[in-house]
């Protein structure tokens, strides 16, 4: 059905649809509306056979859906940012013992210094964890993603994060088509776990494994994800089918054809970036994007295809690895990797901590890409004034105070003369 | 695509435990009446945490995780999922593929038992089952880094029982101080170095006392050198519902430097030199003290372990055994202790 709705209340609608078990719920911004949103369909009686929890922490959120799902429940929660931080540790356990729990991830930059506003560090951060990892380019497609997510989740055996932009989707306000129950119920089955708590059954699960198998259970969360390749394309496809679009999948092409220029980049920003290469390509710029859904698992073949001729690639992604770059940029080098006459490419930074990433700004950096490339890391709109002032002063003095604070009193003191 | 199980009642899985007797009374018991006979005495024992674990001799906690556990499953019908968390009775029953667990068992984190309970008992009541859960872990995992998972447990009232297997340590990790540890005794983060040896006095903090102040429904401390006082208590525990917090005093040979055979001995003069508190609480309020039967002065208790060695050493007698008897005193006289003191509770 259409409405005009929230991003975030659509989003747990459409959990709802999915017919959760056991919701535990923290709140931390930007995900809360999320979870206030089923309490109060378990609340009101929309949705029933599910216990709503308010736990006392996400490391308490993930760690009852642990056991729920250890127990056979089919398991939810949302966290963000700090909050995914101080849950990592059960993040690594629910992939490690294997339990399909899904959870929303609302991005949200990581501090210090605490900003609440919208990245992907948060994401980034748990890119190793065994998850897979979906990132949502629309509120449209954030509602979709969790209703595959649950059937990818349980086929595998394995978690699903499904990672949608702070504040950018969770609130707002747009146009969404939220599924019926029937369609939902006649698309994911029942959950049927491999593994569980059963006294009639009684089994031991998470015992030590030491050197003689460690390697392997390792090897077979690969072997898994290398599986979810496969499944997260089937899904779209049987998705599409049964429910009139396109939704999810490995990633997306726009406009690529016969591109020179390709852009790479995941989650809300792909709207941005789709008006600046129908501009670009209206001037006569052969330009294109293509949009990672998956980051986890990366589907590095299907994007080495897509990439291959290219001349430039411009990766821009919402997060920096301090000391490397781009986390993205770096795994699409592997993908560029042993590619013959691989195109050049270009990492870009931008839109940290909510920082807006405007059409202007995509302009320039695109044309740049081809004409100008630079080496390394750059960073968007950086203000690069308060950052020389600030290098020239700890260089200096000694003592000279806490980095975030000097920055915002220069820029309150003196502007953003940029 | 589910394949057809061969489906049992709960518990049928469990083996049924066979007693090797030599012609004498080993397992005790069999000189009283049927009803007044231990859970440990019966045959029918789930044997929950039965042989070929790799506890150390004389170790305190496997003694007590049996008892406990047995108990429970006599009082649920075997009905019952246990949560560990991470430590010495997670490690030493898992040596896979071996298990020494007769029910159905989850470890997932050293800090998270409670909360993975409290997700374990939500999937059973919203499937509608009877199954009940207990979690279970060492002082460490609960009075320290499982701490508020534990108290967000309680204060939610969720159908767990959680039970601490006390033997004051981090002993896992080879003995280091916990919020369990007693003060003045050795262990290797508090060494019997310097002007004040081993753990600090004025520290710590009491796991039951606060479980009592979460106003759950039942609270109980026990011992395993009473069988049968330990067995009522979690008999009881699993007679209702909501959070329930029972913490028995385990000794541990190796953290605690004493003799293998000395584990019930020593669990025995803890609680009758008035170190060690045995109590219930129901809803808040203490419900029953378990009197001394034979008071000990706290010396007894010390002087058989090596962890308090150092307080034996000089020429002088330690002050600090003092102030140990002092808190002895006062638990005596706050709880009644001593049959004759105040009889209010």
């Amino acid at each position: 059905m259409l409405k005009q709705i929230e991003g975030s209340k659509a989003m747990a609608e459409a959990i709802a649809l999915c017919r959760p078990e056991v919701i535990c719920a923290y709140p931390i911004t930007p995900q809360t509306h999320i979870v206030e949103g089923l309490g109060e369909l378990v609340k009101d009686g929309h949705l029933t056979d599910c216990e709503y929890i308010n736990v006392e922490s996400e490391f308490a959120a993930l760690s009852v859906a642990i056991g729920a799902s250890a127990a056979g429940a089919r398991a939810y929660t949302a966290t963000a940012s700090q909050g995914l931080l101080y849950m990592a540790e059960a993040v690594y356990n629910a992939s490690g013992l294997g339990l399909p729990i899904v959870m929303t991830l609302g991005n949200r930059a990581i501090g210090a210094p605490i900003n609440i506003w919208n990245d992907h560090s948060d994401a980034m951060s748990m890119r190793d964890a065994g998850w897979i990892q979906l990132f949502a380019e629309t509120n449209q497609e954030a509602v979709d993603l969790h209703i595959q997510a649950f059937k990818l989740a349980e086929e595998l055996s394995m978690p699903v994060m499904v990672c949608v932009d702070g504040f950018i989707l969770t609130h707002a306000m747009e146009r969404i088509d939220v599924p019926e129950q029937p369609q939902v119920d006649a698309w994911l089955p029942p959950y049927d776990p491999v593994q569980v708590l059963d006294p009639a059954e009684p089994i031991s699960i998470g015992a030590m494994v030491g050197p003689e198998a460690f390697t392997e259970v390792r090897f077979l969360q690969h072997y898994k994800q290398t599986q979810a390749l496969r499944l997260i394309t089937d899904y779209a496809r049987d998705f599409e089918k049964a429910f009139g679009r396109e939704s999810g999948g490995l990633l997306r092409a726009y406009r690529v054809d016969d591109a020179d220029v390709l852009v790479v980049a995941m989650g809300s920003v792909c709207g941005t970036i789709k008006d600046v290469i129908d501009e670009m390509r209206d001037e006569g710029i052969a330009i294109g994007l293509v949009t990672i859904v998956s980051y986890r698992p990366f589907p590095t073949d299907e994007l080495r295809k897509m990439l291959a001729g290219a001349q430039d690639v411009v990766v821009v992604e919402k997060s920096i690895a301090v000391g490397v770059g781009g986390p993205l940029a770096n795994n699409v080098d592997m993908a560029l990797r042993n590619l013959p006459d691989a195109p050049r490419l270009h990492s870009a930074v931008a839109g940290l901590g909510g920082r807006p990433i405007t059409k202007p700004s995509l302009h320039r950096l695109f044309r740049q890409a081809s004409v100008q490339p630079w080496e390394g890391t750059h960073f968007l709109d950086l203000n690069e004034r308060i950052v020389g002032r600030e290098i020239h002063t700890t260089r200096k003095k000694r003592r000279s105070g806490p980095t975030a604070e000097n920055l915002l009193r220069r820029l309150a003191t003196e502007g953003d003369a940029r | 695509m589910s394949e057809a199980r061969e489906t049992l009642a709960p518990g049928e899985a469990v083996q049924r435990l066979k007693f090797y007797q030599k012609g004498t009374f080993t397992v005790g018991n069999r000189l009283v009446g049927e009803d007044e006979r231990s859970v440990q005495a019966s045959q029918d024992r789930s044997n929950a945490l039965t042989c070929g674990h790799r506890a150390c001799q004389g170790c305190g906690e496997a003694l007590g995780a049996r008892y406990a556990i047995d108990a429970a499953m006599r009082a649920t019908g075997k009905d019952m999922i246990a949560v560990n968390a991470t430590g010495c009775l997670e490690v030493f029953t898992t040596p896979y593929p071996e298990t020494s667990w007769q029910l159905p068992w989850v470890h997932s984190l050293f800090g998270n038992a409670a909360a993975v309970a409290t997700g374990v008992a939500a999937a059973m009541r919203v499937k509608n089952k009877r199954t009940r859960v207990v979690a279970q872990g060492g002082d460490g995992g609960t009075t320290d880094i499982g701490f508020q998972c534990l108290s967000g447990m309680f204060e939610r009232n969720d159908d767990v029982l959680y039970i601490c297997y006390d033997n004051e340590g981090y002993m896992n990790t080879g003995v280091q101080r916990s919020s369990a540890t007693p003060p003045a005794a050795r262990t290797a983060t508090t060494p019997a170095v310097g002007d004040e040896p081993g753990n600090v006095f004025g520290t710590g903090k009491s796991v039951p006392k606060i479980a009592v102040a979460h106003n759950i429904p039942y609270v109980a401390t026990a011992t395993v050198a009473d069988l049968h006082d330990l067995e009522r208590k979690v008999t009881k525990a699993m007679s209702v519902h909501g959070a329930r917090y029972i913490q028995i005093n385990v000794p541990c040979p190796l953290g605690w430097g004493a003799a293998s055979h000395d584990t019930i001995h020593l669990a025995r003069l803890a609680v009758e030199c008035g170190l060690y508190p045995i109590f219930e609480a129901e809803h808040g309020r203490i419900t029953h003290v378990r009197k001394i039967r034979k008071q000990v002065p706290v010396t007894d208790y010390l002087k058989r372990q090596r962890r308090f060695a150092h307080l034996f050493k000089g020429d002088r007698p330690d002050p600090r055994v003092a102030r140990l008897q002092a808190m002895c005193d006062a638990n005596i006289a706050d709880y009644g202790l001593v049959a004759g003191a105040d009889e209010e509770v």
